[in-house]
């Protein structure tokens, strides 16, 4: 049975829910919640939800306490130690500020809900699973090479004890065939993830910590949701300025490089990527480029256009271009993109113009569902 | 859920005894053992096993549980009041522990036998409790539970609107509160005259054309305070609500089980302090005198500095509960009070004042039966005691936003300890008029303290009322010093200037 406080907890999680939906943009907007990594949930800090009342406002912060001290002299934090100690159910409401703990999936699901994203159809239908075995059981029957001795034995002893016939004083434990025991194995299916995520950023000068926390902050959605669609989702990350290099996360989301912008360098990096480790018949690839579009020459736009039609665009389900607005950028790289490919839906383009942006931009590059 | 195992039964047989021969007198007590998860679950439900589904205690519980895991804080014990009086042990505290909460309990327990405020309370509460539950999952299942749900909130959004002393008061005869146009006050032969003990005078203080005015200007003001509905300023708004709100049945129940439990839960709220001084009282007095084995003093000191602790920026309604009535006890042990005592002002003198008098536990137990957390502060809260326990008042330094020491000065403290518990710290609220400007409006009042409404809550409760009266409601404040009026009319809200404030 639901024990009853159960159901009203489920309810105020689902009025929960219903808030992080209402505030998503907010939440979104704010770098702070990718805080934690290697964990799956993460911790929203939220008002206590609140019935309102007619209270009294005004200078609240003042009251009667009990202890050393001069005027003048500061009162120490004061935090409430609720509870200590022996007392009746709290009828005082106190101020508490609720954090409450939501799993990635779930936080997915309401993203994904909120700005209708549709489900994504895989390609190469043939699951990549694997398996693996693991020696997780024992049974009574199996070959003598997975006796284990130590079961065995323990049965052993166990039927000597029952039947009396152990004597501790001559404690001789002898296994018959019925004692023996063998290890067995349980086979346990490994999806083996057939998506990847490419992420490049553009890391020249011109691109400030503003312009990198909303790659950060988008990048970290775009992955979220991706992941709730996968299982065991691959990424990989590219930084470049004139040049373009393959980085861990951390290196991705720290650097700040300057120098100039030559952006055809990450895709020549990228489709490298892609022919030797994701060949695209069997890998479901996204990538998504992030700059402030301000490229070093025309010369290499025209490089960059080739290697997106020649390379890129064929073998990605999706190619994400999103613009960062900065104050140095000309902005120039979008409209060139767009120009050279006006009907090409496997690439989309979309240009961040600041944080409040970040979940139209989420939209734009996810509600193809490819 | 469990009762309690042999040890335990035989821990609260001695304890039992320790209280009666203390002179306690306290309802049946029945003890039961929970483990940590069922101790959130009756505390989120107030302390009641069952109650209406709602999704604040979920959120009570979401937080209890939490801060339990994390080791932040600990619920020891759980006591009901109702007859049998009901209370919770949890399950792996050490036998210490469980005496500790034993003895405490048998403090509450006869506080919540013998105190006046608790005379009015419902002592099958938990029956009542289980009933209103049934009946608020039956509209549930009829109405819809968002539906349901969204009215409790609304309910509860309004539920300290009631007024503490209805309970005291003999119910109103019907006539009062629907009075009949025709009814005739008797006009005795007094009415309109000024006092006038000379007789000689008569003719010239009071002139037959001043009488006449008079009379005709009382008849025109019984006659306008006669339409208007309530007669005089209400404060027990859910109740007026219940009789003159436009609500469907299942509302109108809702609202009435609300207010039943806000009445029910008062007198806790009423008595904070007194309760958990004289449980800690008690406790301390059992324990120490009787209880306590040898083996046990540091685990129980342990636990008892715990509970006393005063934390700066905070008070403790344990320490300052239990310190006043030793105090009082000692007071009047030694005869320290009366004029004699009050005009004293040799301080050798007093600080050796001992009349032996021995009246100590005899006043403690008067105290308990007849005060409430503001009446035993205002009586008993005294300048020796305010230096003793070092009280001062704090305030914020509006420059570096700290917390900071005021002043110790006596008058202060009180004063300021005083306003915090009278009325919980809430705002007085009256319902003024349900006619208002004769289109069916609904009027409150808020008698303003000193302090201003909180304005964004204040416009959602007015918003919840509107939900329930179905009507523009407003209500008298009074901001920055001006006095306002603020409405809501069903779509928004408006705050207008008004040419006085609000008074009783």
């Amino acid at each position: 049975m639901i024990s009853r406080i159960d159901k009203d907890h489920s309810r105020f999680r689902e009025i929960v829910r219903g808030k992080i939906r209402q505030n998503l943009r907010k939440y979104i907007s704010r770098g702070d919640l990718m805080s934690r990594k290697g964990k799956d949930t993460v911790t929203i800090p939220m008002p206590q939800i609140d019935i309102p009342r007619f209270t009294l406002g005004g200078n609240q912060k003042s009251g009667v306490g009990q202890g050393e001290g001069e005027p003048g002299d500061p009162v120490g934090g004061g935090d409430p130690q609720q509870g200590q100690g022996a007392g009746q159910a709290g009828q005082g409401e106190g101020e508490k500020s609720l954090e409450v703990e939501v799993t990635l999936d779930e936080l997915a699901a309401i993203l994904g809900e909120e700005l209708g994203l549709p489900r994504i159809e895989p390609k190469g239908t043939e699951s990549l699973n694997t398996k693996k075995d693991r020696y997780v059981s024992l049974r009574r029957t199996g070959p003598e090479s997975l006796r284990s001795f130590k079961a065995t034995f323990k049965r052993a002893l166990r039927r000597q004890v029952a039947s009396g016939t152990f004597r501790t004083e001559n404690p001789i434990v002898v296994p018959i065939r019925e004692d023996r025991r063998y290890r067995s194995w349980r086979t346990d299916p490994r999806p083996q993830s057939n998506a990847v995520i490419i992420y490049m950023m553009d890391v020249s000068g011109s691109m400030g910590d503003e312009q990198k926390e909303i790659v950060r902050i988008e990048s970290f959605w775009i992955d979220t949701w991706l992941r709730s669609q996968y299982q065991g989702l691959e990424s990989r990350y590219i930084i470049h300025d004139a040049t373009a290099r393959v980085v861990e996360r951390e290196v991705f989301f720290r650097t700040r490089e300057s120098g100039g912008t030559m952006i055809s360098s990450a895709y020549r990096v990228c489709s490298e990527l892609i022919e030797k480790e994701f060949p695209s018949e069997s890998w479901n690839i996204y990538a998504f480029h992030f700059s402030d579009g301000d490229n070093w020459s025309v010369d290499d736009t025209a490089t960059c256009i080739n290697l997106l039609r020649d390379t890129l665009i064929p073998a990605c389900n999706q190619f994400g271009y999103g613009q960062v607005e900065s104050p140095y950028g000309s902005g120039q790289f979008i409209k060139d993109i767009r120009a050279a490919f006006p009907n090409q839906e496997k690439l989309v383009t979309s240009e961040v113009t600041g944080k409040d942006d970040i979940m139209d931009s989420i939209r734009e590059f996810l509600k193809g569902g490819r | 859920m469990a009762p309690i195992p042999q040890y335990l039964r035989e821990l609260q047989a001695e304890i039992q005894t320790y209280a009666e021969n203390f002179g306690l007198s306290y309802f049946p007590q029945i003890f039961e053992i929970v483990n940590y998860q069922q101790m959130c679950e009756i505390a989120s439900y107030g302390g009641f096993p069952v109650r209406y589904p709602h999704w604040r205690f979920g959120m009570e519980y979401d937080h209890m549980i939490k801060s339990h895991t994390y080791g932040l804080s600990k619920i020891y014990e759980l006591v009901i009041n109702s007859d049998p009086c009901y209370a919770y042990l949890l399950e792996g505290n050490s036998q210490v522990d469980q005496k500790l909460v034993m003895a405490h309990v048998y403090g509450h327990n006869d506080f919540f036998r013998n105190n006046h405020y608790f005379s009015r309370t419902d002592r099958r509460m938990i029956d009542v409790m289980a009933n209103n539950a049934a009946r608020v999952r039956r509209y549930m299942d009829r109405n819809g539970v968002n539906t349901v749900e969204a009215f409790i909130d609304t309910c509860l959004s309004i539920d300290n609107l009631i007024d503490p002393w209805a309970v005291f008061r003999e119910p109103r005869a019907r006539s009062r509160q629907v009075p009949t146009a025709d009814e005739d006050v008797q006009e005795d032969d007094r009415a309109g005259r000024l006092n006038n003990p000379r007789q000689y005078l008569e003719d010239y203080i009071n002139p037959p054309e001043f009488i006449a005015k008079q009379r005709a200007l009382q008849k025109e003001k019984r006659e306008a305070s006669r339409k208007k509905i309530p007669a005089q300023p209400e404060r027990d708004v859910l109740g007026f609500l219940l009789q003159h709100a436009p609500l469907d049945s299942w509302e109108a129940d809702v609202l009435a089980i609300i207010r039943e439990e806000a009445y029910y839960f008062l007198p806790q709220m009423q008595t904070k302090i007194m309760n958990e001084g004289w449980a800690s009282y008690w406790h301390s007095k059992i324990m120490t005198e009787k209880a306590l084995r040898d083996d046990e003093v540091i685990d129980y000191a342990d636990v008892v500095s715990g509970v006393f602790a005063t934390a700066p920026g905070q008070l403790n309604p344990y320490k300052l509960g239990v310190e006043l009535f030793r105090d009082v006890e000692r007071r009047w042990d030694q005869g320290k009070f009366g004029p004699e005592w009050e005009h004293c002002d040799r301080l050798e003198e007093r600080s050796n004042w001992d009349k032996k008098l021995g009246l100590g536990r005899q006043k403690i137990m008067e105290v308990r039966r007849l005060y409430n957390d503001v009446t035993f502060i205002d009586e008993f809260f005294t300048m020796d005691f305010c230096r003793e326990q070092k009280f001062f008042t704090f305030t914020e330094n509006r420059r570096t936003g700290r917390l900071e020491i005021e002043t110790r000065e006596f008058q202060q403290v009180k004063q300021k300890l005083l306003s915090a518990l009278t009325n919980f710290g809430q705002p007085f609220i009256y319902v003024v008029d349900s006619n208002y400007l004769n289109r069916g409006e609904l009027l409150l009042g808020h008698r303003h303290e000193g302090m201003d409404l909180k304005l964004d809550y204040a416009r959602d409760t007015l918003r919840n009322l509107e939900r329930v009266w179905r009507r523009p409601v407003s209500i008298l404040t009074i901001i920055d010093d001006k006095p306002k009026r603020i409405r809501y009319d069903g779509s928004e809200i408006g705050i207008s200037d008004e040419p006085e404030a609000f008074k009783v």
